[in-house]
């Protein structure tokens, strides 16, 4: 049982296997199903355990977790266990794979090599969740970093070449600052482990955690986009292939969320006292600009791409109000934004596979033609503007509620100003809903169009039935979230004074 | 004894997502029963709950075991009628204190709107069979895709989230709703999505109402968080009388109460379609008419009276009267404001759409003219309910005819009608009965309630009062107008009856429910109405039932007789010189006024100009050349630096050898030296 994590990067492994012993794409194809739907069986099965050994009373803070040392000198283990944040990581990241899986069922050419970047890429994911280790868990991150480059640079879409460089050494130079920070905290916190949570009670020297803080803090936003290190973003997705822009956008930017919060702030409380203000208004930048650039794109995915920035600016947004109700709604925003976003690529996806295009002009009425795909991108966007029955609702509004608990003049303001993001939202997503589903069809060649077939309909069906199963039953996420974030946040305010006379300033 | 209640909300979710997922495998008419079925049973478990909210007042002790039953009195004392909380379920917990529940609660006012909403959607469902199957063949000829199925499961979900809404323990529950309310409007104004207008006025109507939401959005959040908690009824939780006390108190958070509720107030504001933010109601009219009678004129525009209406003790108890001043002047600007325009009209439902802003106003004046919660200062409130129940009959009933008018006829504009009252001579009656209800003539529906409310403006100040009975008068004028320019005068058909479609009466189920509604128009009045709703919580009498006019009472019969009189001379004969003349001497003045006095105008200068222009394009601009450029620049530094060192590696031994020995020279030298 103790080393049961281990079983989502085993996964994985044997899937990589597989794929190198499959000899034709129906069999490419069986393994990836298989895996997937394995993986996504094990992370069900991991939320139920979770919750039933939280009900009877299982308070540690991490759950089935073991470690084995890896590299003694540096003291790198590589340790495992979840909290409630990881589990629903996990289970998000095992939705995103299996859905992604049937997105890219129909993929050419080269289906088996795709699927073996695809599935490292995975894999880099789950361990990056699974771990406790600060070292593990960067050593993850660069799995999940370089497939990308492969995946958009060869299966892209578009100026690829471009998009996959600029993708790659944007995010390796986050790394960078990481690998920076990670050292910082090793070598001033004295210690003798890498592991997250030891470290966050070991009390770091204060001038270091200040120096410390924004290395770790960008480079881990670099992949939540924080603005001005966005950029990456609109063109990366824009010539990903579907599969890749709904994991990259659905988990890996989450990454980014994750790390911020598990080793920036848990890690450095005194470090964020000091910077919270001006990283706050930079991801409130992010939230506003994010959204207001979408307003006036003209290429369906780089609506998304800006629009994930606005909600991934929201999830920094939120970290940094430091109250606990605004970090589960962070949580919540992580995992309902990684659906959200995964259900709107996978069908620009198929819409761009069967239109041949994605400017918003050249389209329109798909709603007569290809009605099922429509809906779905109709749902997607009401989701994305924060319909209540959907999941955006329900994180947007924890958000809110959450930072206006930190009742300063600063926070304030900052809170409202990202509200108004609800109304440009609302303004980017019927501009095109209106132009592209409704309306006159432009083309006498869509009329020929098929609608989707049963492997789309398995992604988008599955996708739309979590962002509605989460935005209809909440409560039950929610209190798995609280459960997590209570103990960081109290271990936060109670190494850092400062940070509480923030929360109440 | 209300253990059903959670049906209520679950019925037509089901029917929604029943329709929705297979409506389109089952044939029309299934689909149509099925909503329609839902909806009967929803009518019937309405009137059965008012039936017993209002009727066995004697079973509250026995409920009191079941359910959390609160007396009636707003301000905690013995009222007549309870709070009656059926079911309250966390939904989110955002704090140990602070939970966002969803639950179902009775008072007078939300049965109230319980009766409004299932009888008008009822009578809808009906309607729409007749009214959607003519529009069906109308526009297949255009080649739309038709959906009656997805039209039902529009309705049925709007229906849901409309009852969702009156029904709140919590303005977190009724912002949920609002927001879904909101969605459905979308939809069904985008119904005929093939059409630029529909789609434009469908995006426009959720942009303009999710812009006022905002304000509603962080007037909870300030609200939440001084006050602790959603609920807004004071006598259901314990405790929340005294913070707010507490509260409106302490001098350094005094402004937080009125400025938390006049932001909730705009919200209200942009649902109810108060000025300024009225502009997409007119344009809402695209969607079919079924769709404009019964969430935009009878149910989800009352949504932000409504809201004040909950909130109204807490308005007046803890000293936000000013704000309720400054709502009663807006909303009575407005009803000038689009009783003017409507007077210009030529698109039928326009004009009723001007009509139904005017009158909505006329509710919320009446709320904001409340300053007690006793005696005559309180009147307002029983006014405003009593007139948003009666003008949601007779609006429905209009809007219903309209669309009578709208299936024969083909068009909106009233240059196609004329003289149709040969022709269609019970919607003539029906219309009529409408027209003479909303214009204020006892003994129809509308002159009682809007007595009322003109008599509390009296209370409040006469100016008030005395403008309000202007409006009144022309209420009358433009209904009248309307009126004569459809039925009587020079019929469009006439003019070349070879070419052209005789009009004729439309089916039954269409003109059943015109009936049933004229006929719930020509009695509602007389509802001893103050008996089931007060602001105090006991009952009231309204003295016009009895027979006792007051003064104000003959002043609002005699404006209306006015406008009635002038539309009559202006416009009941086949040729109308006065109006013309008219048209002819202000031209500007009836430019301006069809123009919607370039409202609207302004608004698309606002977004267009200055959100696109001044922010989205040169952000979206900067973001392109300013921040990718200079990673770009980054990238392409780096490239040069390479580029420019990279002849030192150049193979050639010669050139290494030289480098190799003037380094080895140089590095002798500096030692020597340091020596």
């Amino acid at each position: 049982m103790s080393w049961i994590l281990t079983i989502f990067v085993i996964i994985p492994v044997l899937m990589l296997f597989g794929l190198w012993m499959a000899r034709n794409d129906n069999q490419v194809r069986g393994v990836m199903a298989t895996g997937a739907t394995v993986l996504l069986a094990a992370a069900i099965w991991l939320t139920i355990y979770f919750v039933q050994q939280r009900n009877a009373g299982n308070n540690d803070a991490m759950l089935l977790a073991n470690s084995v040392t890896w590299f003694a000198p540096l003291h790198i283990d590589f340790a495992v266990g979840v909290d409630g944040i990881s589990t629903v990581m996990i289970l998000l990241s095992a939705i995103i794979v299996f859905t992604g899986t049937f997105a890219s069922w129909q993929l050419e050419p080269m289906k088996k090599e795709y699927f073996l970047w695809f599935v490292l890429l995975s894999s880099g994911v789950f361990g990056f969740f699974i771990s406790t280790d600060m070292f593990t868990m960067f050593m993850f991150y660069e799995v999940a970093l370089i497939p990308m480059y492969l995946l958009i640079g060869v299966w892209g879409t578009g100026p690829k070449e471009y998009s996959a460089m600029k993708l790659t050494l944007m995010l390796m130079g986050g790394s960078s600052l990481l690998i920076l920070g990670i050292l910082g905290i090793y070598y001033f916190t004295g210690a003798t482990t890498m592991d997250v949570s030891k470290l966050a009670s070991l009390h770091m020297d204060v001038t270091a955690q200040k120096v410390f803080f924004p290395f770790v803090f960008i480079g881990f936003g670099v992949l939540g986009a924080l603005f001005p290190f966005h950029t990456w973003s609109p063109d990366g997705h824009a010539s990903a292939p579907t599969a890749v822009s709904m994991l990259h956008a659905g988990v890996l930017m989450k990454l980014g969320g994750y790390g911020c919060l598990r080793i920036a702030m848990f890690i450095m409380p005194d470090g964020l006292a000091m910077w919270a203000p001006f990283f706050l208004v930079l991801t409130c930048i992010s939230v506003v600009y994010g959204a207001l650039s979408a307003c006036v794109q003209t290429d369906l995915k780089y609506i998304n791409a800006y629009s994930s920035v606005s909600h991934c600016g929201m999830v920094l947004f939120a970290l940094l109000m430091m109250t606990q109700t605004a970090i589960t709604g962070a949580i919540l925003q992580m995992l309902s934004h990684g659906l959200m976003t995964a259900l709107f690529f996978a069908v620009i996806g198929m819409i761009y596979h069967r239109c041949g295009t994605r400017d918003v002009r050249q389209l329109g009425g798909l709603m007569k033609i290809i009605p099922f795909l429509a809906v779905a991108y109709v749902v997607a966007g009401l989701a994305n503007l924060g319909l209540p029955g959907f999941s955006g609702f329900v994180a947007e509004m924890t958000i809110f509620v959450g930072s206006f608990e930190n009742g300063g003049m600063f926070h304030r303001v900052a809170t409202i100003i990202a509200c108004t993001s609800i109304v440009i939202t609302a303004v980017y997503i019927l501009r095109v809903v209106g132009k592209i589903l409704y309306q006159a069809v432009p083309n006498k060649k869509f009329f020929e169009l098929h609608d989707a077939t049963w492997d789309e309909r398995v992604a988008v069906g599955g996708l739309i039935f979590c962002v509605a199963g989460l935005g209809l039953c909440p409560l039950f996420f929610q209190d798995i979230i609280v459960n997590a974030v209570k103990p960081i946040f109290n271990t936060i305010i109670a190494n850092a004074p400062a940070v509480s006379a923030l929360a109440n300033m | 004894m209300f253990d059903y209640a959670f049906l209520i909300l679950l019925l037509p979710f089901l029917s929604f997502l029943l329709l929705g997922l297979l409506g389109m495998k089952m044939p029309k008419k299934v689909a149509g029963i099925i909503g329609t079925c839902v909806l009967a049973v929803l009518f019937g478990l309405s009137l059965y709950t008012a039936y017993h909210y209002f009727f066995y007042t004697g079973e509250y002790e026995a409920m009191k075991e079941t359910f959390h039953v609160v007396n009636g009195r707003l301000d905690g004392g013995q009222g007549v009628y309870p709070t009656v909380t059926v079911f309250n379920f966390t939904w989110l917990r955002f704090t140990e204190l602070l939970t966002f529940n969803i639950g179902f609660r009775l008072t007078p006012i939300s049965v109230m709107m319980l009766i409004v909403i299932t009888t008008v959607s009822f009578m809808v469902h009906i309607y729409s069979f007749g009214y959607m199957a003519e529009r069906d063949e109308n526009y297949k000829a255009e080649g739309y895709e038709k959906g009656f199925q997805r039209f039902y499961a529009f309705l049925s979900l709007f229906t849901m989230s409309m009852l969702g809404l009156v029904v709140a323990t919590n303005i977190f529950q009724m912002y949920l709703f609002w927001e879904l309310v909101g969605v459905c409007s979308y939809l069904l104004i985008g119904f005929y999505y093939p059409k630029h207008a529909a789609v434009h006025a469908s995006k426009k109507a959720f942009i303009v109402t999710r812009f006022a939401d905002l304000f509603f959005l962080i007037g909870i959040l300030f609200f939440s968080f001084y006050v602790g908690t959603f609920n807004y009824d004071m006598n259901v939780t314990p405790g929340l009388t005294e913070k707010l006390t507490a509260i409106a108190a302490n001098p350094a958070l005094q402004w937080v109460l009125p400025t938390a509720l006049f932001l909730m107030f705009i919200g209200g504001a942009g649902k109810s379609a108060m000025f300024p933010l009225h502009i997409w109601l007119p344009d809402a009219m695209e969607g079919p008419t079924p769709v404009s009678a019964l969430i935009h004129a009878a149910t989800m525009v009352v949504a932000g009276v409504y809201q004040v209406a909950s909130l109204l003790p807490i308005y007046i108890q803890f000293h936000a009267t000013e704000q309720l001043h400054w709502i009663a002047y807006i909303a009575a600007f407005t009803a000038f404001y689009a009783a003017a325009v409507a007077c210009a009209q030529r698109d039928i439902k326009r004009g009723l759409a001007f009509s139904t802003i005017s009158q909505i106003a006329y509710m919320l004046v009446a709320l904001g003219v409340c300053t007690s919660l006793e005696g005559e200062g309180s009147l307002g409130y029983m006014a405003s309910m009593f007139h948003l129940f009666t003008h949601a009959m007779f609006k429905a009933l209009l809007f219903l005819c309209s669309g009578a008018i709208i299936v024969i006829i083909g068009s909106n504009f009233k240059d196609y009608m004329g003289g149709l009252h040969k022709y269609m001579p019970i919607t003539n009656i029906c219309f009529l009965i409408g027209t003479i209800a909303i214009s204020g003539f006892w003994p129809l529906a509308g002159f009682f309630s809007k007595d009322e409310i003109v008599d509390a403006c009296f209370n409040f100040a006469p100016a008030l009062g005395w403008f309000m009975t202007l409006v009144s008068g022309m209420t009358a004028f433009y209904m009248f107008r309307l009126y004569y320019v459809i039925f009587w005068g020079q019929s469009y058909y006439e003019l070349d009856p070879e070419h052209r479609r005789r009009p004729q009466e439309v089916p039954f189920v269409m003109w059943g429910p015109l009936v049933l509604l004229a006929i719930i128009s020509c009695v509602a009045g007389w509802i001893p109405f103050g008996h089931f709703v007060s602001l105090n919580g006991l009952p009231e009498e309204i003295a016009l039932q009895h027979f006792e006019f007051g003064s104000t009472a003959w002043f609002s019969l005699l404006a209306a007789t006015i406008g009635f009189g002038l539309a009559t001379w202006m416009y009941a004969g086949k040729k109308q010189p006065v109006a013309d003349a008219l048209e002819r001497t202000f031209p500007k003045l009836h430019k301006a006024a069809l123009n919607r006095f370039y409202i609207d105008d302004a608004w698309q200068f606002f977004t267009h100009k200055i959100v696109f222009g001044c922010f989205s394009i040169p952000i979206a601009w900067f973001d392109r050349h300013v921040i990718d450029g200079t990673f770009n620049f980054l990238a392409w530094g780096t490239n040069e630096a390479g580029e420019s060192i990279r002849p030192w590696q150049s193979g050639d031994v010669r050139q290494y050898a030289v480098w190799f020995i003037t380094g080895t020279v140089a590095l002798t030298l500096v030692l020597l030296c340091l020596v």
